[in-house]
């Protein structure tokens, strides 16, 4: 497989970028968070991504979906990461259409994933508990009563948890925080009594919140795959997320990157464009290098969860550690350029800045998947 | 996904491609030719003078000869194997998956070939392009002066005019195994009066005509790879001239396009042992079976973050060459990154070797080969454009960066 888009994919990409950068330019983000707009994003907006195919892009289409890989799902993220849009893309269409397709018996499947695809069920994965992400480190518990299990913990960075139509609970049936056996997956109302959710304002702007169950009934058909056995989904749909934000992440940084060449292009300082100083043209340079670079091994880790989403986990490593590092070097480079402008909230440069340190968090930051990488090659 | 018909067609013959170069190299390359070279000597250059070490190092070569495979996409007609860049990345791939050796190294076939296709005249590539494939000629590469480094363009050494022939005068440095070569591409300055890049042209010449001597010079790795290479009214029939007198400096760069993506190369390193395995042979283990040097393994492990990317980089660098979509600047981006990979990759080993990485003279040492391979790292970033030359040609050509 050639490490370029296709003629579809490109297609995509114009009409995803044609769609997000008429309706969500960064303008988008900024009138949500100064009005603090109660949802977070634009429905009608989400609507708009349902009717061009988008909502349910990985779903199968047998359940309504347009049943298309990750690589295309890379694609749409790239785009909204050019813009920052806040959308439900990730945690409804990417993660939780994921867990449900790969994850889901056939009465699961029928029930939620076309809703997904018409745009009118949000779900999303609450995975995290402590501060950095640790994903068997799952201490909120299932115990078995009567026809099903009852639920206590809490869950922390629950993507759109506050509008949330669904929750996909990763909980504890057995043994001890960081085993990997013992792992289960429900399915959650989030109206369901003992859930409380409170709503995160975050430094980027976009929705999360942190929920807490308390002796939550869920029935045992509202199991996602198999009881203690959900480490190994877990791993499947978590690579595919990973693989869905260093895409995002690659955007973001393109973006960033865009905008600071321009800048050097147009600032005079000492009577001449300051991208004139070489000090300035040599870590530009270097910077697009380093993008250049975390574009390919993005663009393979998602190639290699289109292939087989169980032996990509290395490639996708590479490519959610490869994206933290130069997002951060993207984002500090475009404030140090931008002088005191990037400083500014005038400027949009900032919100960069704050999407590229969440990004780094969600599913596991540099380190982490460094880490990964290094136990996978067994030193 | 939907795929055409005729792409699926073009996909079951590439699917046969690769199942039949798998076959054959499985039949054809022997044993001891895959594994990583880690001597000179594994190495074979070919040339008038040329010597195989080892028997299956001849086996290998002549086989892979006699399928045009040393030089796999280049037309038949010039000794190469006509291959499709598709057909290339499955010969590639499949040499890579049993750790296969290149079967003949040469400035030949990585930096003059795709220069003599692009400028060549019909008699030029009949002449050099098959000796080439073959391994029958060994070329060096007469570009850097003693004062004309980065500054290449400010070359002196002189072509005079006399009758049918240039006559050429001056010196040249870091010739590459000048004192091994049979043949030189070298550029030389043509019209002394016009603005530097105007007056150059890009000439071959026999290493034995009169006139031309070598002297290599001794470097901290204590190894001789380049010489000083000295021309005393050498007489070259101007048909040496490959592509117009005077614009010699339109092939130069595109040559120096494919050294740089050569020399990038060096960087990446898909056979062989993990790094973090190489680290734990010296190092040692703790009872969890991790590196027992917190501090390197973090190192190790974000080296081999870096090092997965670029391959994925340099594969898709390839695609896109192949989709017309590549800048042509881009082999300094990726040479500048790929040689500084390649030092960072040095530094990594001699810190796992540590003591053991400091013998320069033993049989244990394999006479210091890992020092001096550190040491000959170095030259990565300086040989063939610095980074700094690099990073200014992305700056410039690529991001359009104001000034000089």
């Amino acid at each position: 497989m050639a490490l370029v888009l296709t003629e579809e994919q490109s297609m995509l990409r114009d009409s995803a970028r044609g769609l997000i950068s008429d309706k969500a330019p960064v303008s988008h983000l900024r009138s949500l968070r100064d009005n603090k707009d109660q949802t977070g994003f634009s429905r009608e907006l989400w609507h708009s991504f349902a009717e061009m195919g988008f909502a349910g892009l990985l779903v199968p289409e047998e359940f309504g979906g347009s049943g298309l890989g990750y690589v295309e799902a890379g694609v749409v993220m790239e785009e909204i990461g050019r813009t920052l849009m806040p959308s439900p893309f990730l945690a409804t269409s990417v993660v939780a259409a994921s867990a449900l397709s790969r994850g889901g018996n056939a009465a699961q499947k029928s029930e939620y994933l076309p809703k997904i695809s018409n745009g009118s069920l949000l779900a999303t994965l609450a995975i995290d508990e402590g501060a950095k992400h640790r994903p068997l480190q799952i201490n909120l518990q299932a115990v078995r009563a009567g026809n099903g299990f009852r639920l206590s913990g809490a869950k922390a960075l629950v993507i759109d948890g506050h509008v949330a139509d669904l929750f996909i609970v990763a909980a504890r049936t057995s043994g001890a925080a960081g085993e990997r056996d013992g792992l289960t997956l429900f399915l959650v109302n989030p109206k369901a009594k003992g859930v409380a959710i409170e709503r995160t304002i975050m430094v980027d702007s976009h929705n999360a919140a942190r929920i807490e169950l308390t002796n939550v009934e869920v029935n045992a058909d509202h199991v996602l795959g198999e009881v203690d056995q959900g480490a190994a989904l877990l791993d499947g749909v978590l690579d595919i997320g990973r693989g869905a934000v260093a895409a995002e992440m690659v955007g973001l940084s393109e973006e960033v990157f865009h905008r600071t060449v321009e800048y050097l292009k147009s600032r005079k300082q000492f009577g001449k464009l300051i991208g004139e100083f070489q000090a300035l043209q040599h870590r530009a340079a270097e910077l697009y290098v380093d993008i250049e670079i975390t574009r390919a091994a993005t663009m393979k880790a998602l190639q290699a969860l289109d292939a087989d989403v169980a032996k990509a986990t290395s490639a996708v490593a590479v490519a959610k550690a490869r994206a933290g590092t130069t997002a951060t070097r993207a984002v500090q480079e475009g404030v140090q350029m931008h002088g005191g402008m990037g400083m500014t909230d005038q400027f949009d440069i900032g919100f960069f800045m704050k999407r590229a340190r969440v990004c780094e968090e969600l599913f596991g930051d540099a380190n982490y998947h460094t880490e990964q990488l290094a136990q996978a090659r067994g030193y | 996904m939907t795929d055409s018909s005729s792409s699926d067609t073009e996909t079951a013959e590439l699917e046969t491609f690769r199942a039949e170069t798998r076959a054959w190299l499985e039949a054809n390359c022997p044993p001891e030719m895959r594994k990583p070279a880690t001597s000179d000597e594994d190495v074979f250059w070919g040339g008038r003078n040329a010597k195989f070490s080892s028997e299956p190092q001849r086996i290998w070569f002549e086989r892979m000869r006699d399928k045009g495979w040393t030089v796999p996409d280049w037309p038949k007609e010039y000794g190469g194997g006509g291959l499709s860049a598709a057909e290339h990345k499955v010969l590639r791939a499949e040499m890579g998956k049993i750790g296969a050796r290149p079967p003949l190294s040469s400035f030949g076939i990585w930096m003059l070939g795709p220069a003599l296709l692009k400028y060549g005249n019909d008699a030029q590539k009949k002449e050099h392009l098959p000796k080439i494939a073959a391994g029958e000629i060994r070329w060096c590469q007469g570009y850097s002066e003693p004062n004309a480094g980065s500054d290449l363009a400010s070359l002196q050494t002189r072509a005079e005019s006399d009758g049918d022939d240039f006559v050429i005068t001056g010196s040249k440095i870091w010739t590459s195994y000048a004192n091994y070569a049979d043949w030189i591409f070298c550029l030389v300055r043509t019209d002394p009066a016009a603005k530097k890049h105007d007056g150059i042209s890009f000439i071959l010449f026999d290493m034995t005509s009169k006139g031309v001597t070598t002297k290599p010079i001794l470097l901290i790795s204590g190894y001789s790879p380049f010489c000083e290479t000295f021309f005393d009214s050498v007489r070259v029939p101007k048909s040496h001239v490959v592509g117009t007198v005077n614009r010699g400096w339109d092939v130069a760069k595109y040559l120096l396009q494919h050294e740089r993506a050569m020399i990038s190369g060096m960087g990446e390193r898909g056979v062989g042992r993990p790094l973090g395995q190489i680290a734990a042979d010296s190092v040692g283990t703790d009872a969890q079976g991790k590196l027992d040097d917190s501090m390197l393994r973090a190192e190790i492990a974000s080296f081999d973050v870096d090092e997965a990317a670029l391959a994925a980089c340099a594969e898709r660098a390839i695609d896109l060459a192949k989709a017309g979509q590549a800048h042509p600047a881009f082999s300094s981006a990726m040479k500048y990154y790929g040689t500084e990979l390649n030092k960072r990759r040095y530094e990594i080993l001699m810190a796992a070797g540590g003591i053991d990485a400091l013998e320069w003279e033993s049989e244990r040492s394999r006479q210091g080969a890992r020092p001096r391979a550190w040491l000959r790292t170095k030259a990565n970033s300086i040989e063939g454009g610095t980074t700094e030359v690099m990073l200014g040609i992305v700056a410039k050509r690529i991001l359009d960066l104001p000034g000089a």
